[in-house]
């Protein structure tokens, strides 16, 4: 029953859109104006409708809705699916909070949620501070030929992916890694210190996996303010880090939250960094969800797991927009 | 004087700092590639070997991983980049109250965790295709759902880039077109696509990359088969081998190649483009004095 309302609810979407668009047609009613067919033609404009039609409804809005649909049935084998035992129940989401078999607070979930959020809003916190200087540098302090040379050096990186730049960190932080070497050697210290047990290299690797996504919307925002102003602050006597509280930050406002917004979200749903750099005991959200799906096989309860990721998610970014007094179409582009 | 002058070590310090931070992991990877122990270690340097670079040629399932990788890849231009095109468009042409919630739509899913992403596209085809045997057994495969999986954030990352050039379009010139009797279609074809191109180029370079580097959303869209991305992280998961640190090498070397060609391109497309401004400067400046000697 509920997979058919998810079937019907996006063409009630697509009639409230025409209908709109009828009604701000008549409201603005412009002789020059074209209809979206005569400007287009007629097997183009078709052509247009169906690709963006089948992106939103097939790619997009009905996955997301079925994936939400799913998390409110219980888990059944397919042979059940669809019988009388395919009820719609919360008790998906219950779980999250206390544990079905025992009855007590499912305390090992609730804290890897936690510990999930605050590390990559603490993730979030020092990549902002490590890479703000950078982009204000290259934006506002360096010649042309410098910034195109750091830019060159910042992408070349980014294009090994995740798995590889995750398994470089592990060479460097193992027991037998070069860093515990070299302290050993040097005599600091007698023991390998375990850089991954204690989380060290978690907090590295999310860290370093997200660096440029910081770097560039900062340097985008701070590139297009103009150089006299904070020449101005400067003759009238402001000291530096009263130019980067009154003059640089507030001018880059949308670039911080979009930064900020996109390391958040990319931290707190990674899956390698956790994988292959976590402390054996560290639970983190996104492996729950991934072991509920290849090891548990309960899919509606990964699915309920996930959409609570994704509420949390989309809490934090509004709270941090509100924060920042920006709109979501500003934070993206 | 002197504070400048410590004002400016400092930076200098903080910048190396940053690109060390950047660069070191790697570059010790990379000397691990070539050291002859079985762990991966950079220190000591016992003795220089290619073995690895062998030992990687010969692994059987990452070179599948690289065919399926390439495929999905190019699928996902194939989907992402006409769908991000159209959407550009549309944007422009939308009734504004409707714009921006067709915005927020369609970006939605550059803002979403990819292992939601994964998970809803494999939960929402598992039931369309099982609606019939024949639909489930050939086309309920990993790759597909893949392809559907990462083009849906992909398109995103598409519309906007093509809608930032489509921004700067003169509209005219299609008035123009058109009242000279061209077709839509011609117009299309003639005059938008080879205006959009540089856009559609790097939407497809993106598209392609960011395809064949993702891991969240493939590794739950790609069920049983496998991707490069998910085969390294089976093997890391593992253990470590001087393998993957091979395949980090060629995978720095294939991108310092080409952003050195890109950059040489985009200094000779600069070169050119400043030439044409000069040209046009001198005609100006002749035409004025031309002008000038023509009233006296």
């Amino acid at each position: 029953m509920s997979r058919f309302i998810v079937f019907l609810l996006p063409l009630a979407v697509i009639a409230g859109f025409w209908l709109l668009s009828r009604q701000e047609s008549k409201l603005a009613h412009d002789p020059t104006h074209k209809s979206f067919f005569q400007r287009n033609g007629a097997v183009l404009g078709i052509v247009f409708i169906a690709l963006v039609t089948f992106w939103m409804l097939f790619l997009v809005v009905m996955p997301y809705l079925y994936m939400v649909q799913e998390s409110f049935h219980p888990r059944l084998p397919p042979m059940k699916r669809g019988g009388p035992e395919d009820f719609l129940t919360i008790q998906q989401y219950k779980s999250f909070f206390v544990e079905p078999s025992s009855g007590n607070w499912n305390t090992l979930h609730l804290r890897a949620f936690f510990f999930s959020i605050l590390t990559s809003v603490f993730v979030t916190a020092v990549n902002f501070a490590i890479c703000y200087p950078l982009a204000y540098y290259m934006a506002q302090a360096g010649t042309i030929q410098k910034v195109r040379l750091l830019m060159l050096c910042l992408i070349v990186p980014y294009w090994v992916n995740e798995i590889l730049r995750a398994f470089s960190l592990r060479l460097l932080l193992a027991s037998k890694g070069l860093i515990n070497q070299t302290l050993m050697g040097i005599g600091i210290i007698d023991t390998p210190i375990d850089f991954l047990g204690t989380n060290m290299g978690l907090y590295v690797g999310l860290s370093y996996a997200y660096l440029l996504i910081m770097v560039f919307p900062l340097y985008n925002a701070i590139e297009s303010l103009d150089k006299n102003q904070i020449e101005a602050a400067r003759d009238l006597g402001a000291p530096w880090w009263k130019i980067h509280r009154d003059v640089v930050i507030p001018y880059a406002k949308p670039g911080i939250a979009s930064g900020c917004t996109m390391v958040f979200m990319l931290s707190a749903g990674s899956l390698a960094a956790p994988q292959f750099l976590g402390g054996p005991s560290t639970l983190w959200f996104t492996s729950i969800v991934y072991d509920f799906f290849f090891q548990a096989f309960n899919w509606p309860r990964g699915a309920a797991y996930a959409f609570i990721l994704l509420t949390a998610c989309i809490i934090f970014v509004l709270a941090i927009l509100k924060l920042f007094k920006v709109s979501l179409g500003e934070t993206i582009r | 004087m002197s504070s400048r002058l410590v004002m400016r070590g400092m930076i200098a310090f903080y910048i190396f700092l940053f690109f060390a931070y950047l660069f070191g992991p790697l570059v010790v990877m990379s000397i691990t590639a070539f050291n002859t122990p079985s762990y991966p270690q950079a220190y000591p340097f016992e003795a220089f070997t290619l073995n690895w670079f062998v030992r990687l040629w010969n692994h059987r399932s990452m070179m599948d991983g690289i065919k399926n990788s390439v495929i999905i890849g190019l699928g996902v231009v194939a989907i992402s980049v006409p769908v991000g095109l159209a959407a550009a468009i549309m944007m422009g042409q939308i009734y504004h109250r409707a714009r921006s919630m067709f915005y927020l739509v369609t970006v939605s899913p550059v803002l979403t965790p990819g292992v939601i992403i994964g998970i809803s596209t494999v939960i929402f085809w598992k039931d369309v295709m099982g609606v019939t045997d024949f639909t489930k057994a050939y086309f309920y495969k990993g790759i597909i759902l893949a392809v559907f999986g990462q083009a849906s954030f992909v398109a995103a990352y598409c519309l906007l880039i093509i809608m930032a050039r489509l921004q700067r379009f003169d509209r005219s010139q299609e008035e123009a077109a058109l009242d000279l009797g061209a077709s839509f279609p011609q117009v299309f074809w003639h005059i938008l696509v080879p205006f959009l191109k540089p856009a559609l180029i790097s939407a497809s370079v993106i598209a392609f990359l960011s395809s064949f580097e993702n891991y969240n959303t493939t590794t739950f869209a790609i069920l049983a088969d496998k991707t490069l991305v998910t085969v390294l992280a089976g093997e890391v998961r593992q253990g470590t081998t001087p393998a993957l640190s091979a395949l980090a090498v060629v995978i720095i070397g294939l991108s310092l190649v080409g952003a050195i060609f890109y950059e040489v391109a985009k200094r000779r497309e600069e070169a050119a483009a400043e030439r044409i401004q000069e040209r046009a400067r001198l005609a100006e400046r002749g035409e004025i004095t031309g002008a000038k000697t023509g009233l006296a």
